[in-house]
């Protein structure tokens, strides 16, 4: 389990990371996300004893990571942003050597083999680490976190470089891992957290911007208004009439033609909690408008994310134009 | 510890450094050894004197181990291996000392050649005085020791191995400008303060076969605070 509180990380007068608090329990994954240079990797520097915090505390199941290093270290498993490998070293060597320096003390030719054909490098087990591909030696990386099967594991964008195959793959090694683990894992990447995290903190600029799961967060941001996505082919004026006559609509905006003569979008807003696809379907099937695709659109976590952080990307242009 | 220590010394002889180091040694205190020792003097007589030989191998040390220490702690961080080590659960302390002991075994390594010299001379003589020959080699080998630390503390500094070995080769430099500094100074106190920080005041009364202990300290303390320099940069560095 992974207790952060009002953890804070000054770098001169630049706050990294700014008094931010999170647990993750035993046994979940906790998805860190956040744009570039929001302080996720500060924050995993820290939760790691790599860097020191400013202020606040962060405890590994029960350890203070400042009050006593070593043992906190000894519970960690920690991938950082880029896999800490030695390229004069084979991944046997390699492996080898973070197994007798995390003083692991499972049996050493077991534990290894079990951890290559989790992370599938078992042909590359005699090569030299610097003549692999990025994609091989971030799993070298991620078996490096798994030597000596530590409860805790910090996971800083696990997945970068790899091939969609790779990712697919990791991904659903994380998961497993996260059943008996507790896993942090950062990312810019959405989906990725969406599909493997059990709770998701959004963190920018230093600060947590939302701290929820991440059905919960889209439930709460999404709240506001429903929206449906069509295609349609026909006259615009008419089905723009037609939509906003359906119960409960509160605005339809028409797009431009996407397929000549005439097929446009239309994005139909309405009121919270309702549906208006069946409504729409008839009317429009009604009159003879061919409705050539609708989807109803629940917000994404990529439009949670730019709602989030939108105050800052108006400032952004803001300062841009200035 | 160990398992830092161990990969350290495997990585010498994965690059060529440790071969270069080693050579490099072997053909300075070779040639030193057969010009200034065995055909110096009187070529019917020979020479014991190691002197020569040791006290040109300072200056051949001062610029060869930093090559050796170059990129003991700059490699890491550059690499971002220390990522790893430093969030492993070893001691800064313990990190330190098992970087400090791979660089220096080498250094020993190379200096096992010394006691073949006093072989290959006693084949030659009898006046060879083994004793002599002990305090030299203990006073070189201390002195490697003040320049593996001395290397090591500036390795932690920067990330660029390059800059690593010429700063570090400053440093000894450096070291050795007290002497001059202390001859400037003229005589008192002042000039005695400086004389007993120098090295290599203190290793040239090793090379004329004074053993003293008080110099042994010297050189062992040296180390320590090198040692302790480069621990506490590390850490300061987590808390930059």
């Amino acid at each position: 389990m992974i207790e952060v509180k009002n953890l804070t990380k000054n770098y001169g007068n630049n706050k990294a990371v700014d008094n931010i608090s999170f647990t993750a329990e035993k046994g979940s994954i906790l998805g860190f996300l956040g744009p570039n240079g929001a302080g996720k990797s500060t924050t995993m520097n820290i939760l790691t004893g790599y860097i020191s915090s400013s202020g606040g505390r962060a405890m590994l199941d029960g350890v203070d990571v400042l009050e006593n290093p070593i043992a906190a270290k000894r519970k960690i498993g920690y991938l950082p942003e880029h896999p800490p490998v030695y390229g004069d070293m084979t991944v046997e060597e390699y492996l080898r050597f973070v197994y007798a320096l995390k003083k692991a003390k499972l049996p050493r030719n077991s534990h290894l083999n079990e951890i290559c054909e989790l992370v599938k490098i078992t042909d590359m087990r005699r090569r030299l680490i610097r003549n692999l591909s990025k994609g091989y030696k971030q799993r070298v990386g991620l078996a490096q976190a798994l030597v000596g099967n530590p409860p805790i594991l910090i996971l800083d964008e696990p997945t970068v470089g790899l091939d969609p195959k790779q990712i697919i793959e990791i991904r659903s090694l994380v998961k497993k891992l996260g059943k008996n683990h507790t896993v942090i894992l950062s990312s810019h990447i959405l989906p990725e957290v969406q599909a493997v995290c059990d709770k998701i903190v959004i963190i920018n600029k230093g600060k947590i911007v939302a701290d929820d799961t991440a059905g919960s967060l889209s439930e709460h941001l999404g709240s506001s208004s429903t929206k449906v996505v069509l295609r349609v082919e026909g006259k615009a004026t008419e089905i723009e009439k037609l939509l906003s006559g359906v119960k409960d609509v509160v605005k339809v905006f028409t797009g431009a033609v996407i397929e000549p003569p005439d097929v446009r979008e239309y994005h139909v807003e309405s009121k919270p909690d309702t549906d208006i696809r069946r409504e729409v379907f008839r009317r429009l099937a009604n009159r003879n408008y061919p409705v050539l695709m609708m989807r109803s659109n629940e917000l994404s976590l990529e439009e949670i994310f730019l709602r989030l952080t939108a105050g800052d990307v108006i400032d952004e242009l803001k300062g841009g134009k200035a | 510890m160990t398992a830092i220590f161990r990969r350290e010394i495997k990585s010498y002889f994965v690059t060529p450094l440790g071969y270069v180091f080693i050579g490099v040694c072997q053909i300075f205190s070779g040639a030193f050894f057969f010009f200034f020792t065995l055909t110096s003097n009187d070529a019917d007589m020979g020479s014991v004197d190691f002197s020569p030989m040791f006290s040109l191998m300072f200056f051949v040390l001062m610029v060869t181990i930093p090559l050796l220490t170059m990129r003991l702690l700059s490699e890491e961080r550059r690499a971002r291996t220390d990522q790893l080590t430093l969030t492993a659960p070893v001691s800064l302390a313990g990190l330190v000392t098992a970087k400090f002991a791979a660089a220096y075994s080498i250094f020993l390594i190379s200096m096992a050649i010394m006691p073949v010299y006093g072989i290959v001379l006693s084949q030659y003589t009898d006046a060879l005085n083994w004793f002599t020959l002990l305090g030299h080699m203990t006073g070189i080998i201390l002195l490697g020791a003040v320049y593996t630390s001395a290397g090591l503390f500036v390795s932690s500094l920067t990330e660029n191995q390059m800059v690593a070995a010429i700063l570090s080769v400053f440093l000894n430099i450096g070291l050795l400008l007290t002497n001059i500094a202390a001859s400037y100074a003229g005589v008192g106190f002042l000039a005695d303060a400086l004389r007993s920080l120098s090295l290599l005041e203190r290793y040239e009364r090793f090379t004329i076969g004074m053993f003293e202990l008080e110099s042994v300290l010297f050189f062992i303390s040296v180390v320590a605070v090198f040692l302790f320099l480069t621990v506490r940069i590390l850490e300061r560095r987590r808390w930059a």
